[in-house]
């Protein structure tokens, strides 16, 4: 790592966080990224892209989303207050539209007609459909098999919107797969067809790219807090999978001191059964999907099949700036088990009003772990990502309830 | 001199163009590699590329995605596949082997750890997919020291300028991937491989290889008019996977022969 690092002028020209990140892609992809890098350079400092996206965030999305206070529940744990960044209250459902429409744009700019996508849950699917929709785009989403099984509702959705939902058969049948499958597409389609990519992850520009259309979570965060209680809260509180939710309201808070930034990893049957899908918490580097990261990988290097039951956090491997942030120390990541997360669910149905995506409630439930051992008066943000709707099938079979 | 250059030579001389099949290593399993390996000599290969089984091979087709499954079922890593290259050696030196894999299990092992035991293995080079130049300078120095040829790809996509700087990297020989898209993928337009040639031919004094899309014997000859070598994977899996055990090695051999009559003939 360069002496002349700061967190946040990264990454380098050539997308690297202190050694993760970077361009591990075959020969064939190297050009479209490197077009794809000068065209978002070009519109990130040009004021009409920037203010045709503010204008969609507004208009479309139904930004800025409030932060909303807790109270019942903080009061029912005992402690710290706790204030929830309402991302499920967007337009589909999640954050996952704020990066969709900045790439749809860019799409448009480069006059590619065709986008495509990789979607595990599928809320990325749909949000990217949706905007293929909204700008008249030809869609073709990629999914697992298994994932297509899971999640119908959301699959029918994408149809609805006009998208082509390709199931992939091939390795796990989950999100990994559907991204190696989008990555072949883009590879025989390059000069017609956008990838739209769901996370801060994958080759660069996509982390950065992802990052700064997800960054206005945290900046509206600060104006919000700074006018509700004339102060930044001690802690910022995020789910983490591919990890743009938390990088969204993570990077602005990078250079305010006295925030702690706290990453929540999926800890599916817990970190110990080796049934997770945990990377920083217990996870070595590696390169995949063209970048270095935290990866949950065998000893030949081989990824192992993750397991959680949020299927948008079941991913082996983080986007590079997570993995760079943990290094470095200026966040902090730790995994919440299955049954944790379920609690907190049921928790912010029952004293909230607020049906929480499974994702989402990783948060919550860490939220409510070190809540009750802090004062009254300290402040937690938590980034309620996307609303629970989806995963009712979910939670019902659990409880052994068929819809 | 290294074995892949003396093969090169050799070869020119001869007025000869280089045939370069490649299997995954551990497909159908580990035992038939090596007899494989051995029948494709036997049928007139020049130069062995041997895939390292990965998890998530991006940029591999079904055919070749569906032989890296078979070897992982047995739990095939790249120890395994050094392995099979030193047992292949004990009966053959003069083959060139080249290793075609992705970066992680490479990462896994470490650069310095690969690096000594694929040379003990007696291995040639080493074409990583994911590696561009942009990523691999300290990797292909530390190659470069053991006496392995680092192989970079262009493809139909590289920018001109961006031919000249993978050139100044590459050793061994260039692997022109034929055309836009995976492994095993449409037949390539050799037309449009003859136009991008010349442009890589004045950036290298290296053979040029060209792969991805050569399906049959035809195709094979007609590349061989143009290039200095033809590259033939998934049709050679496809081979393996749909020969009957007994059949294997005889199949394989047989396809490879044909090919090589057809190069030969010119």
């Amino acid at each position: 790592m360069q002496m002349n690092d700061t967190p946040t002028s990264l990454p380098d020209a050539r997308g690297h966080f202190g050694p993760y990140g970077g361009v591990f892609v075959a020969e064939t992809l190297m050009a479209a990224l490197d077009e794809l890098k000068h065209e978002y350079e070009a519109a990130r400092h040009d004021p009409d892209f920037q203010e045709e996206f503010r204008h969609e965030l507004r208009h479309y999305v139904g930004r800025p989303s409030p932060i909303y206070h807790a109270k019942r529940w903080s009061e029912m744990l005992g402690g710290a207050q706790i204030f929830l960044k309402r991302e499920d209250l967007n337009h589909t459902g999640a954050h996952k539209i704020n990066n969709t429409i900045g790439q749809a744009l860019l799409a448009r700019r480069m006059g590619k007609k065709r986008v495509i996508a990789e979607t595990g849950a599928g809320q990325h699917g749909v949000a990217s459909a949706t905007v293929a929709a909204r700008y008249g785009m030809e869609c073709v989403v990629y999914m697992g098999a298994e994932d297509i099984k899971r999640q119908s509702p959301n699959v029918f959705r994408m149809k609805l919107l006009g998208a082509t939902v390709v199931g992939v058969e091939s390795g796990s049948k989950t999100l990994k797969d559907a991204l190696n499958e989008a990555m072949r597409d883009w590879v025989t389609n390059v000069e017609s067809t956008f990838y739209i990519l769901g996370t801060a992850a994958g080759p660069h520009p996509y982390p950065m790219l992802v990052r700064d259309f997800q960054c206005v979570i945290g900046e509206e965060c600060k104006v919000q807090m700074a006018e509700m209680l004339g102060r930044q809260p001690d802690a910022v509180i995020a789910c983490v999978g591919g990890g743009s939710n938390a990088i969204g309201i993570f990077h602005p808070y990078i250079p305010v001191e006295g925030v702690r930034l706290i990453g929540v990893e999926a800890g599916g049957e817990g970190i110990a059964s080796g049934r997770h899908a945990a990377p920083l918490s217990a996870g070595t580097p590696g390169v995949l999907h063209g970048f270095r990261s935290y990866l949950m990988q065998d000893a030949n290097g081989q990824i192992i099949e993750t397991h959680s039951v949020s299927a948008g956090l079941d991913y082996p491997g983080v986007g590079p700036e997570h993995s760079y942030l943990k290094d470095i120390g200026r966040a902090e990541y730790v995994a919440i088990n299955d049954d944790e997360a379920l609690a907190a669910f049921h928790n912010l149905c029952r004293y909230e009003g607020i049906i929480p995506a499974l994702e989402s409630s990783h948060a919550l439930a860490h939220a409510a772990k070190i809540a009750p051992t802090m004062d009254k008066d300290k402040i937690l943000l938590v980034n309620l990502s996307g609303r629970g709707d989806k995963d009712i099938n979910t939670v019902a079979r659990l409880a052994g309830i068929e819809l | 001199m290294s074995r892949i250059a003396a093969t090169f030579a050799a070869l020119k001389a001869a007025n000869r163009k280089a045939l370069i099949p490649f299997v995954t290593a551990g497909d159908p399993d580990p035992a038939a590699t090596v007899p494989l390996m051995h029948a494709l000599v036997a049928g007139g290969a020049d130069i062995l590329e041997l895939g390292v089984p990965f998890s998530d091979p991006m940029a591999d087709g079904p055919t070749i995605q569906r032989a890296s499954e078979r070897a992982l079922k047995h739990g095939v890593g790249l120890k395994d596949v050094l392995a099979m290259v030193a047992e292949f050696r004990q009966t053959n030196g003069d083959t060139p082997v080249v290793l075609m894999g992705y970066a992680n299990p490479i990462e896994a092992m470490g650069w310095d750890g690969f690096c000594a035991s694929a040379k003990a293995a007696g291995m040639d080079g080493v074409l990583t997919v994911d590696y561009p130049p942009e990523e691999s300078g300290e990797f292909a120095a530390k190659c470069a020291a053991a006496g392995l040829d680092n192989i970079y790809l262009l493809a139909p996509t590289t920018p001109a300028e961006r031919v000249d700087a993978v050139a100044r990297h590459a050793r061994g020989f260039i692997y022109y991937v034929s055309l836009k898209g995976v492994t095993g993928a449409a037949t390539l337009d050799l037309g449009e491989v003859a136009a991008r040639l010349p442009a890589i031919r004045a950036a290298t004094g290296l053979p040029v290889g060209v792969g991805f899309g050569i399906r049959d014997a035809d195709t094979a000859r007609q590349v061989g008019g143009i290039a200095d070598a033809v590259v033939i994977g998934s049709r050679i899996v496809q081979e393996i996977e749909q020969s009957e055990p007994a059949a294997r090695l005889d199949n394989v051999r047989n396809f490879v022969a044909g090919v090589r009559a057809a190069l030969d003939r010119g």
